[in-house]
């Protein structure tokens, strides 16, 4: 009987891919175990191996195909004597429901909408700059090499940064243009390497510190906060450290609950410390720059699911945004949400509904938790009289409280209802997928707590 | 230990041997008037001693070269005047006056001078380790020969981060020197009761560096041993580990009652190990000094000591401004 071969899921965020190469032919016999096609995802090229046997019957998806949705099906699988049109069973598909897509929806899909700016201007470039549609992924890299032909001092540490070209891709090329003295592969020792690029950046360096997620900074962290952002103070200010950490920060997806913490509430506590948590691509790249040029250290809270989304970004030379500058996304009169990161997401996906419902929502991204802009929050909540604030970390002692605390000391009597704090929930975090939608901070929980602050 | 050596002619000069019988004399009395000072409550916090180490520091300092680094731990003193730096800077950074190298806001543990190359004075036992490396990357990506003397204790040579940063140093031949000051007690636990391993230094076998054992408290054995490891750092042979045989007289720091070793223990250390009473020997029955001449360095240094006791009594308290500044460079 023929069976269908799917698009499979190569990595825990992956959604859809490339087919880049079909190794086999209509007609070929396949065993089990054999390579049967590259498929690249966001991450890499990976081979792709047949679980059944069969004769190539029908290539589904032509090569070079882009877009190409998980669980489609790709290829199918027959046996001698049988037709590859004949009805083909599903082969044994990976855990999510087969949405049996149809095979035109395979071909090269056009390139992802850009996420649109609702706010009329952007303080970050003048209007009618030149733009470019790249991703979070693409925003970074570009920070990271621009910074790196620019100052000999700045290097790229980290685990598979060099070689692999990157654990997500990130740091794609820079070994091929920057060599292996400035794109270095470091054993599997964050504690030991990152406190070693702490000494490189009071030897002069500009080191960049890639941790392949923030989770395993926590090896590190007494380097990142004893040695790198309390030195100045102790010195008397002889001592700066100017390096970045960077990497990937809280959850991905179904990658369980010591792979998935939000550690911006836990940097942002600490004084010395600098630390910027971008949404957008254009923010990505800006604020990366600065980082880079930074005296300072600076804790930068990338997140995985947000490196393959696009954005538009001023295609100018040199573009940076300076720190503690809050960015309005959405300008609005009833209600004010804050949020940073991936939690922007749902920030704006709520705003969305909201607008529909005639709620009218400004929608602030902080960018940097550490300075935090508060004068942006306070004049619109001023305005507004009413709160929400959106994050996926933990909620005690979140980003959250803090501005919650602080709209209550320096604008209480503007409030007409209390600030909501949305948060991922108080829980580690789950695998089963349902369980982990339950503890992530959703577009409903903002609807509703907006809802509520609005009394409707 | 072994006993006392009897004094022979080393190959030293004069000028040398007298250097370093000043070194080591300045580092002990003012170690014994901080602790007078602390007494007084002139001095608050943590403070640990180096008195009995002097040698260590004497001599490796006795092979560097302007631009070479050095990072040590908590119990930093020592090494901080061995290099260079203002014993009156120092003392006023003990008190927390505004005069100390840290402007009163670092403390005994916490100094610093970019000046001298030394980087501190770091209070997490061991975490001085991967930074001494990261600075001898710098100094390797920077193209020049200069190294980094990181400094710690038998006791840190059982934090992980040790081993993590031997193996790097070792991949990416950083000039680096690991001194491992073994004065057999961390805090209040000797090295038999945390480890079995026979030595410290030979642990860096296992990532293929080199290194010895060294007479700590004979500063011509540090000083040649230095010279060494110098020599293969600077030719792109490093990094090299220095296991330092040694001996803290006083207390692990202020608080310590030392319940964990005998008087005696201390007492024979100190009568036939004594690194300054050696060199005093050397001078003394070599010819190449008289009683006076000695005792007029002695007079010296007591009005250096003095004058930075003075100078960390008088200099004010940091202003109350100097809480809100170098958070951030």
């Amino acid at each position: 009987m023929a069976v269908q071969v799917l698009m499979p899921a190569l990595s825990p965020t992956m959604e859809e891919g490339t087919l880049a190469k079909w190794l086999v032919k209509e007609g070929d016999v396949v065993k089990s175990g054999q390579i049967i096609a590259e498929i690249e995802t966001d991450k890499a090229t990976m081979e792709f191996e047949a679980v059944d046997e069969g004769i190539v019957g029908k290539l589904l998806v032509a090569e070079g195909s882009a877009g190409v949705k998980v669980n489609t099906p790709i290829a199918v699988l027959v046996e001698e004597g049988e037709s590859a049109d004949a009805p083909a069973a599903a082969a044994p598909a990976p855990a999510a429901a087969v949405e049996a897509a149809p095979v035109a929806a395979a071909a090269p899909a056009a390139p992802k909408a850009a996420v649109e700016v609702v706010s009329k201007a952007s303080p970050d470039w003048a209007e009618g700059t030149p733009m470019k549609t790249m991703t979070v992924r693409e925003a970074l890299r570009e920070a990271m090499a621009e910074e790196m032909r620019g100052n000999p001092n700045v290097f790229l540490m980290g685990e598979e940064v060099g070689e692999y070209q990157g654990a997500y891709k990130i740091s794609q090329g820079l070994l091929d243009e920057f060599g292996a003295k400035r794109v270095i592969d470091t054993p599997i020792t964050e504690h030991g390497f990152a406190g070693l690029a702490v000494g490189a950046a009071w030897g002069g360096l500009n080191p960049i510190v890639e941790f392949m997620t923030f989770n395993f900074a926590m090896q590190a962290i007494d380097h990142l906060i004893n040695s790198a952002a309390k030195t100045n103070y102790m010195s008397g200010g002889q001592l700066g450290c100017s390096i970045v950490f960077r990497g990937p920060n809280g959850a991905a997806a179904r990658v369980g609950a010591q792979h998935s913490q939000d550690y911006a509430a836990w940097y942002a506590a600490i004084p010395g410390m600098k630390v910027v948590m971008p949404y957008s691509a254009s923010d990505a790249k800006g604020l990366l720059k600065s980082a880079i040029r930074d005296p300072n250290p600076v804790i930068f809270l990338e997140n995985e699911i947000l490196y393959g989304k696009s954005f538009e970004v001023p295609a100018v030379d040199d573009f940076t945004i300076p720190f503690g500058k809050a960015r309005i996304w959405r300008e609005g009169t009833d209600v004010t949400i804050v949020s940073f990161g991936i939690g922007m997401t749902y920030a704006l996906e709520a705003a969305d509904k909201l607008a529909a419902e005639g709620i009218s929502a400004e929608v602030i991204d902080l960018r940097t938790l550490r300075p935090i802009d508060y004068d942006t929050v306070l004049a619109s909540v001023m305005k507004t009289n009413r709160c929400v604030t959106v994050e996926e970390g933990f909620p005690v002692g979140s980003i959250g409280n803090h501005i919650g605390a602080t709209i209550m000391q320096r604008a209480f009597d503007y409030l007409d209802a209390p600030v909501i704090n949305c948060t991922g929930k108080d829980v580690p975090m789950p695998y089963a997928a349902n369980l982990e939608k339950l503890a992530l901070v959703t577009t409903a929980d903002v609807v509703d707590a907006v809802k509520s602050v609005c009394y409707r | 230990m072994a006993t006392k050596k009897a004094p022979e002619r080393p190959n030293v000069s004069k000028e040398e041997l007298l250097k370093y019988y000043r070194e080591m004399l300045l580092i002990r009395r003012f170690e014994e008037k901080a602790g007078q000072l602390y007494g007084m409550g002139l001095i608050g916090g943590f403070c640990h001693l180096y008195i009995g180490q002097e040698a260590v520091v004497v001599g490796l300092e006795a092979a560097t070269k302007e631009g070479d680094k050095r990072i040590t731990s908590y119990r930093d003193h020592g090494h901080m005047l061995a290099c260079g730096m203002d014993p009156k800077g120092v003392m006023a950074e003990l008190t927390g006056r505004i005069g100390g190298y840290s402007k009163g806001k670092g403390g005994s543990m916490h100094m610093f001078s970019r000046e001298k190359h030394f980087y501190g004075g770091h209070g997490i036992v061991g975490a001085q380790v991967p930074l001494g490396a990261g600075l001898a990357f710098a100094d390797k990506y920077n193209g020049n020969d200069n190294v980094t003397f990181t400094y710690f204790g038998d006791g840190a040579a059982n934090q992980g981060q040790v081993y993590e940063t031997y193996n790097m140093a070792q991949l990416w031949n950083l000039p680096v020197i690991f001194v491992i000051e073994n004065n057999q007690y961390a805090m209040g636990t000797s090295v038999k009761r945390s480890t079995k391993s026979p030595s410290l230094w030979e642990r860096g076998a296992a990532y293929g560096i080199k290194g010895e054992a060294v007479d700590g408290m004979d500063v011509l054995a540090v000083k040649a041993a230095s010279e060494k490891a110098v020599a293969a750092c600077r030719a792109g042979d490093g990094p090299y580990i220095l296991e330092m045989m040694t001996y803290r007289y006083r207390r692990h720091s202020m608080s310590d009652p030392a319940k964990y070793r005998t008087r005696e223990e201390v007492e024979k250390m100190k009568s036939e190990k004594d690194a300054i009473e050696h060199v005093r020997d050397l001078l003394l029955q070599g010819g190449l000094a008289t009683d006076e001449d000695l005792k007029a360095i002695d007079k010296d240094i007591k009005a250096i000591v003095n004058e930075a006791a003075e100078f960390s009594k008088e200099s004010p308290e940091p202003p109350v401004e100097e809480l809100w500044t170098d958070i951030y460079a």
